[in-house]
């Protein structure tokens, strides 16, 4: 149980509309899931409703982090439990400054207040893994950055906050090829066996990238198709239309 | 006697405590002639100045209210006490402070203060400066740093020559009373070509209750000099109101330039109501810094007269509008000359029900070709309680100006907050963040200490203020 995160029958309304209609899923720690899906499917409802966005209402089913339900929670609290998502438009918050906003996000992860030496070793360590530049930690927030900024920026915070679970909402969106595998070498790292991924995308691209070990299909709210890696490159010939045309019984990952 | 009032207040005003200090000299209540002589006795002055303050409050009762600003109606006039002073002389050690007024200079930090690093450092209680002191490395090289009744004295012509030239008693209808009742604030000049690069620093207290408090500043930087000044301010928290309506005047010579940052955060029920203004000569740079953050109802417009060629004014302005307080603060530049610039940056924070507007006038006269005027103003909204207004003028005579103006007003969003506490920042936390991230522009600007003086008072005006 401490080593899983569990959604069970998970549905969710964004203002009394259902998007996500019965969705299962077990991420267990050192796996990396990819759930792919056509537009509109509800692949960033299940991202946002996982981390506790207030727009979206559970309006049944369950979510256990490690076992325990952190529906209750609010996203800071759940972010402390170990639960990360990095953002598909993560949001720019000016004159907050990116070391001063680092700092207080890895107090709160490890629940005390982190040395300026400690928190600055670690930091340089993973800002040259991630070919960042260090006048970053002198920006506000996102501010004025690129597309391949921002998505850096996500993988830089995954890697110092280091969470258990960690879901990517279409991280790999707007990335050109080089960032796309700065990206992935980033995630490539974090992966091992104290961490469980599941990466939200639409396009099999990044899965080129990092293998994931399972991949499910998402269409209209329900996980339609569940298997290995193969299913991937199957969906790149075929597009989503002969799984739409040829739905099976929703499955879980084992 | 006065009741205090600080534990029915929301926050931590932590200034709001009064002290039982024994006035020397303290007049009848109201806006009197009387008062005046009184004070004139007292202070020893000449008779020009006698002759400048009956005038002016005869100015002052002839004037009306202006009809744009609400909200001023209820001050009653005659119920303020306009001369109270518990010191006989400005003392030059602090030990010679009177030990009762030393107390609660040290209990506001004052004497901390002057460990610092500051080029002087003044302390002014209800009428009077209580203690006003300079390095003697900058007195060595002629600067000069006084209290204004001092500076009167010690150097008559100088202060003749500039007084009530940038804001004559005419003016508006508390420039009119500050002039008549004026006391304490200071004296500047910086002589040509010296720069003084730390900071002279001056505290303005009222203790006393239903108090006038009218201190005046005269700054002249002469040509290619600089200097900063800082100024801060307090009162007790009573349920009564009192009133400062001080009157600033700075004359920025030739190439000179000069920094004024204010950090205002009187308690809820002074009413503060200021009136500066700067002459920028050719190539001189005046730049205001204005924190707003107390007060029952700020009335204040820091202004540039760009009087010489290629001058440059810049007004940074920032208001927090808490329960109970309306700040009504903003900016004012005159283009009286060519090739000259502006900018005005304002940025204001309203919560628990505050208001705030942001007031400005940029006018370009037609003997000002190639002018150049930026206008930002951005305001934060916590709640749906709170207001904000913003009323900007521009006059442009001739048709060489730039002039760009933009506003925004914003809330905290939900999206911000979010992302924020999706990296495990608690809610409120995140709130304050997003608060001081807003103001970071102009927080950046201010020395060190004030920065996080300012960031600390946010802090307190945020609490609850969101969900």
């Amino acid at each position: 149980m401490t080593d899983t995160f569990e959604i069970k029958n998970l549905q969710v309304a964004i203002e009394d509309k259902p998007i996500l209609k019965g969705v299962n899923l077990v991420v267990r720690k050192g796996e990396v899931h990819a759930l792919m899906g056509p537009n509109g499917s509800g692949k960033s409802t299940l991202a946002n409703a996982i981390m506790g966005h207030p727009k979206y209402t559970v309006t049944g089913g369950e979510i256990l982090l490690k076992g325990e339900s952190i529906l209750d929670m609010e996203a800071d609290e759940r972010a402390r439990k170990g639960l990360f998502l990095a953002f598909q438009y993560p949001c720019e918050v000016p004159g907050v400054r990116m070391a001063n906003f680092l700092r207080l996000a890895c107090s709160a992860r490890v629940g005390r207040e982190l040395e300026v030496m400690e928190f600055y070793d670690k930091l340089e360590k993973k800002m040259q893994h991630l070919d960042i530049d260090e006048k970053f930690m002198k920006r506000y927030l996102n501010e004025g950055f690129s597309g391949g900024e921002k998505k850096r920026n996500e993988i830089l915070q995954m890697m110092m906050l280091e969470p258990e679970f960690a879901v990517m909402d279409e991280t790999d969106s707007g990335l050109d090829i080089d960032a796309l595998k700065i990206v992935s070498r980033g995630v490539n790292e974090l992966r091992g066996p104290d961490l469980g991924i599941l990466i939200i995308t639409h396009y099999e691209r990044i899965l080129r990238y990092i293998n994931p070990d399972f991949i499910h299909i998402l269409v209209d709210g329900k996980i339609v198709k569940s298997g290995g890696p193969d299913l991937a490159a199957h969906l790149e010939e075929h597009g989503y239309d002969w799984i739409t045309k040829d739905v099976e019984p929703a499955g879980k990952a084992k | 006697m006065s009741t205090q009032t600080q534990d029915i207040l929301p926050g931590a005003y932590k200034e709001g405590f009064h002290d039982d200090i024994r006035p020397l000299h303290k007049v009848a209540k109201g806006a009197s002639h009387e008062v005046i002589d009184y004070m004139c006795d007292v202070k020893g002055e000449p008779d020009w100045m006698r002759q400048f303050r009956h005038r002016s409050l005869d100015l002052f009762r002839k004037s009306e209210l202006p009809e744009w600003l609400p909200g001023l109606r209820d001050i009653d006039f005659d119920a303020i006490t306009y001369y109270a002073s518990p010191i006989e002389k400005s003392a030059r050690k602090w030990e010679d402070v009177p030990e009762d007024i030393r107390r609660t200079y040290d209990k506001l930090g004052i004497a901390k203060e002057e460990q610092k690093l500051l080029g002087g450092l003044g302390a002014q209680i209800d009428s009077e400066m209580a203690y006003h002191n300079i390095q003697e490395s900058l007195s060595k090289q002629g600067v000069v740093f006084l209290s204004c009744d001092e500076g009167m004295k010690q150097y008559p012509d100088l202060f003749r020559e500039y007084f009530a030239k940038a804001i004559p008693p005419e003016d508006n209808k508390f420039a009119a009373l500050n002039s008549a009742f004026w006391s304490g604030g200071s004296f500047v000049y910086i002589p040509k070509g010296v720069k003084c690069d730390v900071p002279l620093s001056v505290y303005f207290r009222i203790n006393a209750e239903q108090f006038g408090q009218f201190e005046r500043t005269l700054i002249i930087c002469d040509d290619d000099s600089f200097c900063h000044y800082v100024e801060g301010c307090s009162a007790p928290v009573y349920t009564t109101h009192s009133v400062h309506a001080a009157v600033v005047e700075i004359f920025v010579k030739e190439r000179a330039r000069c920094r004024y940052t204010t950090i205002q955060n009187w308690s809820t029920d002074v009413y503060n109501l200021v009136t500066k203004r700067a002459f920028v000569y050719g190539k001189g740079i005046m730049e205001w810094v204005d924190g707003n953050l107390g007060s029952k109802r700020t009335v204040k417009y820091p202004s540039c007269y760009l009087v010489g060629d290629g001058a440059h004014g810049e007004v940074l302005s920032l208001a927090s509008a808490d329960k109970g307080m309306w700040q009504d603060a903003g900016a004012k530049m005159v283009f009286m000359a060519p090739n000259c610039t502006a900018r005005i940056n304002s940025k204001s924070i309203s919560g628990h029900g505050g208001r705030s507007s942001y007031r400005g006038l940029v006018q370009v006269r037609d003997n000002a070709p190639n002018g150049r005027v930026q206008v930002n103003c951005d305001a934060l909204i916590l709640d749906d309680k709170s207001r904000t207004d913003t009323y900007p003028t521009m006059e442009v005579d001739g048709d060489l100006a730039t002039v760009e103006h933009e506003a925004s007003v914003s809330n905290v969003s939900e999206e911000q907050l979010f992302y924020l506490q999706s990296r495990g920042i608690k809610k409120e936390d995140a709130v304050s963040m997003i608060v001081n991230g807003f103001i970071e522009p102009i927080v950046k600007e201010l020395p060190m200490e004030f920065a996080v003086e300012i960031n600390r008072l946010i802090n307190l005006q945020m609490e609850g203020s969101v969900g």
